[in-house]
């Protein structure tokens, strides 16, 4: 074997993405450009008239613009990781297509988590881009908030694979949206910090990856990073890559070795 | 690509259990080199688990498997590699053209780009979807991406193919078709493992075949054994009136091997069925119609496996 059968999983999934790649870009500008002109630009104005200190000491726009691109990098993850599992196992079935080569479903996931991961970086990459364009950005070092989107983009795209393959259709994916990543998106220090939540509520933010990110990622955008608690957060959502990998190796067994 | 010595595929007391169902119970048969094998059953009598357990993607629940002379459970990449797999539902990829799909299935065998295109080429022509190989997938008739499914299963030039039930929902002429092409494979020397439930589509492509029923193998041997261990060399079909039928009782006694009294006519297994027909006349019987027809598999099915319909 010259190269794992991972590696042409991952080859699958980009020959399809040249089909519709230009779509995906265009949507990954427009994303950004329009959040952050709406909340950092528009409510920002009133937000920091009346805060003269700033939120956590910077402008509306440099607090935001971290939270939403690892919010984003979560929203992406969890796309890339339902429908289209949802298709290789039911709709058109390309996994069993797969299963009958020498690939294995650990190829399968671990071809998948590779994909994801591009695409993270592509969407990831792109917000930066236009963060730096609205100048929501203090330092250069910001380009490093990469790496914290991926990593929580894979924390999340993990046990979500997992899940999309206990699912019989896609009515599960609808609830995981409603109930799981818009509160998430919305409540997770990405819009304000989670300090200003009612007491009770803050412990069960402190669980989510995209707390974790949010905080990694703003550390590094405003040069406020600490070791102890980065290693803290690099902990937890490295733990849920690992889970939410074990994880889908059991779902996919259990659903395509039968 | 090493030589394979003995048989291709062998099973003793395999077993495939889905919790407290059996799927398929203890059965045993081999494959040797180069021949046409069949599974022939109803629907539900175990064909497609067994299929699953042979390609290396459902483990085994019990009992010795053997495919290439390589255990599917310890060496099941390395078998894969070697057979092809025509499923009974395409899964062919809908995102990608034609020749896309060839492709990069070629590349999950670890093909160059460049002989993946190269095959890609060839199979198209041998399935005769060379015109179509910039199209999308989705509007192809089913024929066509029956053909497909074959092409894509023949790109890392299989030892050993596998095709669970290849020609159900076709219509004649696709059926006949996929035939000539999958008896040119066997002429090639490509050995062949097939589920079917059509009995004219397993006495055309089988040189030998099992019967599975309720998850175990209830006969085993060529077309023309079968027939000659489970029917007869011709069946006399007649009908007769509604009115008429009901006062036979008992006069057909003794004019063949086997009687079987059906809804709609009655059938006579026999060795001579023009004989019997003469006899028939001779006691005076006046049947609204009779046929003389020689014995098919369909027989031989139909008396292993019951008339009950299976849903």
């Amino acid at each position: 074997m010259s190269a794992a059968p991972a590696v042409r999983i991952f080859e699958h999934q980009a020959l399809v993405y040249r089909r519709v790649w230009r779509g995906t870009v265009f949507i990954s500008f427009v994303t950004p450009t329009l959040f952050l002109a709406a909340m950092g630009l528009g409510l920002g104005s009133i937000v920091d008239a009346n805060n003269p200190g700033g939120v956590g000491g910077v402008s509306y726009l440099a607090f935001l613009a971290p939270g939403l691109l690892l919010a984003t990098a979560m929203q992406t993850a969890a796309f890339e990781s339902t429908w289209p599992v949802m298709a290789g196992i039911v709709w058109l079935r390309t996994y069993d297509a797969m299963l009958a080569t020498p690939a294995s479903v650990r190829d399968i996931i671990l071809g998948h988590l590779a994909w994801v991961t591009v695409r993270l970086t592509m969407v990831a990459g792109v917000f930066i881009a236009v963060m730096f364009a609205f100048g929501a950005v203090t330092s250069p070092l910001a380009v490093l908030a990469i790496l914290p989107a991926v990593l929580t983009g894979l924390a999340f795209a993990a046990p979500i694979t997992a899940f999309a393959a206990t699912q019989k259709n896609d009515s599960g994916f609808n609830v995981l949206f409603r109930f799981g990543i818009t509160p998430l998106f919305i409540f997770s220090g990405t819009f304000f910090p989670i300090t200003q939540l009612p007491d009770f509520v803050q412990p069960i933010a402190y669980l989510t990856p995209l707390y974790h990110g949010v905080a990694l990622a703003r550390d590094l955008a405003l040069g406020t990073l600490e070791p102890v608690s980065a290693a803290v957060h690099l902990a937890v959502l490295i733990g849920f890559v690992i889970a939410g990998y074990l994880a889908a190796m059991w779902t996919f067994r259990r659903r395509l070795e039968k | 690509m090493s030589a394979v010595n003995g048989p291709l595929i062998a099973a003793r007391h395999l077993t495939k259990r889905f919790g407290t169902f059996t799927a398929v119970d203890a059965v045993d048969f081999d494959v040797a080199p180069g021949e046409a094998f069949g599974f022939l059953g109803p629907n539900g009598a175990g064909k497609t688990s067994t299929m699953r357990m042979i390609a290396c993607v459902s483990p085994r629940t019990d009992g010795e498997l053997q495919v290439l002379n390589m255990d599917p459970d310890s060496q099941g990449a390395m078998i894969r590699a070697r057979l092809g797999v025509v499923p009974q539902q395409d899964t062919l990829d809908m995102e990608l053209t034609v020749e896309e799909n060839l492709i990069i299935y070629g590349r999950y065998f670890d093909l160059s780009y460049a002989e993946a295109r190269r095959r890609t080429q060839e199979l198209l022509e041998f399935v005769q979807l060379h015109e179509r190989r910039k199209d999308e997938v989705e509007p192809l008739s089913g024929g066509m991406k029956r053909r497909l499914t074959i092409a894509r299963s023949l790109i890392n030039e299989p030892d050993l193919l596998l095709l669970d039930e290849p020609t159900t929902g076709l219509d004649p002429q696709a059926r006949h078709l996929l035939w000539d092409r999958l008896y040119r494979l066997k002429q090639r020397g490509v050995t062949l493992v097939l589920t079917t439930h059509y009995m004219d589509e397993a006495e055309q492509l089988c040189d030998r075949l099992v019967v599975m029923d309720k998850a175990k193998i209830v006969a085993e041997g060529s077309p023309r054994q079968l027939i000659d261990r489970y029917s007869t060399r011709e069946v006399l079909e007649l009908r007769f009136r509604t009115d008429e039928d009901a006062s036979l009782n008992g006069r057909l006694d003794g004019l063949a091997e086997r009687t079987e009294q059906l809804p709609d006519r009655v059938l006579l297994y026999t060795s001579d069925g023009d004989a019997t027909a003469s006899a028939i006349h001779e006691r005076g019987i006046q049947p609204e119609s009779m046929l003389v027809r020689r014995s098919t598999l369909e027989d031989v099915f139909l008396r292993l496996t019951g008339r009950t319909l299976v849903e």
